[in-house]
């Protein structure tokens, strides 16, 4: 009796099993619906099941030099994997662009993004915070570059990440937000009045970079899982999330 | 980064917030405490809630009622023409329905305990009703009231989840403290998450050891 409540005790302990082939992706938060797309895909081909841990580009970067148990980063920028490189967190070698982004102006409310964005009394603008989301950076990038980061600052609120950003400005508690394009095919979004997408020369270029990260050197799926992304099935599901691919 | 402008928006937010909760409070706890009702465990069900529920779903529901499209916010947009998430005054509104119990609870206590026939004979000897909770409850109940003050002082400080959802991290409106920690941290400027921690795990042990100090001279008293 006394030995069978010890072993449902140590089972509680233990916490869940481990899968016997699982991979941990950290996916910054602009992709992770196309990340979810295709590592269901990925999973379906190889039998290889996915784990996906969502985050601002900086937070999971912070959070992988301290030890974040995490196989494959997939970031918004060229600058974090090639940090992790040097620094040894992530293999070298390994680093590929995945996906271009693209900035998108994007309200519920107004007919004329630019207008909006240009008028000092058009209400809140929502970006991610650009300390830690490359998409936050860009869009005060250009913001600068055409003088409106003065007008603008005193309006702008910060998501954690582009997901919140979007969020502000999809609940019409902010009226205009620089998003992601491929957040534009989210499925609960609200119709939009405007949307506007930056030209790419305005700001500086989101290149997404994927990296192995050191603990998966010697893992063959995580290998597999970073070929994947550069597959045709990888290109298509990309394109459809409204990404660049270089080939 | 300046160090000292998001903690002093934290205290003038914990001050502000201490204050409604102090005026609103306390006729809340004052009712818990005198009423037979049925309907009393319901009512201490929801101030209580706050303690219980994560932030995310006391955030979820004010962003949505306190935006401008939202029941609150809607009606607040036409009385000053701003919404109120994203502002100062929203996270006011916000920190107060998170803080609630933690007002009401300690006064609510120190009602509960005062001897019935203090305020009877008060009563008798002619003083109005006002009269008797201000010159004899009130005195009896300075515990309660100090725990209520503090707590709920030092818990607004403490305050993440909901600000972090409806403040929009606006730097001298909403940028609190324990976000502009979080911000140091994701980014990586450990210098000064760490100045801003131990300066607010001071402050913390500083206001409850002082709040223990008082609670300890009012019993022995």
């Amino acid at each position: 009796m006394r030995t069978r409540a010890f072993l449902i005790l140590l089972l509680l302990v233990s916490g869940p099993a481990p899968a016997g082939d699982e991979l941990t992706v950290a996916v910054a938060s602009n992709f992770s619906r196309a990340a979810a797309e295709l590592s269901a895909k990925f999973a379906g081909e190889t039998g290889i099941t996915v784990r996906i841990s969502n985050g601002s580009t900086g937070k999971l970067y912070a959070q992988i030099l301290n030890g974040a148990p995490f196989d494959v980063f997939l970031a918004a920028d060229a600058e974090r994997p090639i940090l992790l490189e040097r620094s040894g967190h992530a293999v070298a070698g390994s680093r590929t662009t995945y996906a271009e982004g693209a900035l998108v102006l994007w309200s519920g409310a107004a007919n004329d993004c630019l207008a909006a964005l240009g008028d000092e009394h058009g209400g809140r603008v929502a970006l991610a915070n650009p300390q830690t989301a490359p998409y936050g950076k860009a869009a005060i990038e250009y913001l600068s570059a055409e003088g409106l980061w003065d007008s603008v600052s005193r309006r702008a609120v910060y998501g954690e990440n582009i997901n919140q950003a979007l969020q502000f400005v999809a609940t019409g508690n902010a009226a205009i937000g620089f998003i992601a394009k491929s957040q534009l095919s989210a499925p609960q979004l609200p119709k939009a009045a405007c949307t506007w997408e930056l030209p790419a020369s305005s700001h500086s270029s989101l290149e997404q970079q994927a990296v192995l990260l050191a603990r998966a050197a010697d893992n063959k799926d995580a290998r597999r899982f970073l070929d994947y992304l550069g597959s045709e099935a990888a290109h298509e599901v990309l394109a459809r999330h409204g990404y660049g691919v270089s080939r | 980064m300046n160090i000292f402008g998001p903690m002093w928006l934290s205290v003038q937010l914990a001050l502000v917030t201490t204050l409604v909760l102090v005026l609103i409070g306390t006729p809340i706890a004052w009712w818990l405490s005198q009423t037979k009702l049925k309907l009393k465990p319901a009512v201490q069900a929801i101030v209580a809630m706050p303690i219980v529920l994560p932030p995310t779903v006391l955030g979820f529901y004010l962003l949505i009622l306190l935006g401008p499209d939202g029941a609150i916010g809607g009606w607040w947009v036409q009385l000053t023409g701003s919404a109120l998430t994203f502002s100062f005054t929203g996270l006011v509104v916000a920190s107060c329905v998170y803080s609630l119990p933690f007002a009401v609870q300690p006064m609510q206590n120190a009602f509960e305990s005062l001897p019935k026939q203090h305020l009877e004979r008060a009563w008798t000897l002619g003083a109005s009703r006002l009269d008797a909770f201000f010159s004899v409850a009130v005195p009896l109940s300075v515990r309660g009231f100090v725990s209520g003050i503090v707590l709920s002082f030092a818990h607004t400080l403490g305050e993440f989840g909901v600000v972090l959802m409806v403040g929009g991290n606006i730097p001298g409106e909403t940028r609190v403290v324990s976000i502009a920690i979080y911000d140091h941290v994701e980014s990586l400027n450990y210098a000064a998450a760490h100045q801003m921690s131990l300066l607010l795990i001071g402050f913390a042990f500083v206001v409850l050891a002082a709040m223990f100090v008082i609670n300890r001279r009012w019993s022995e008293g």
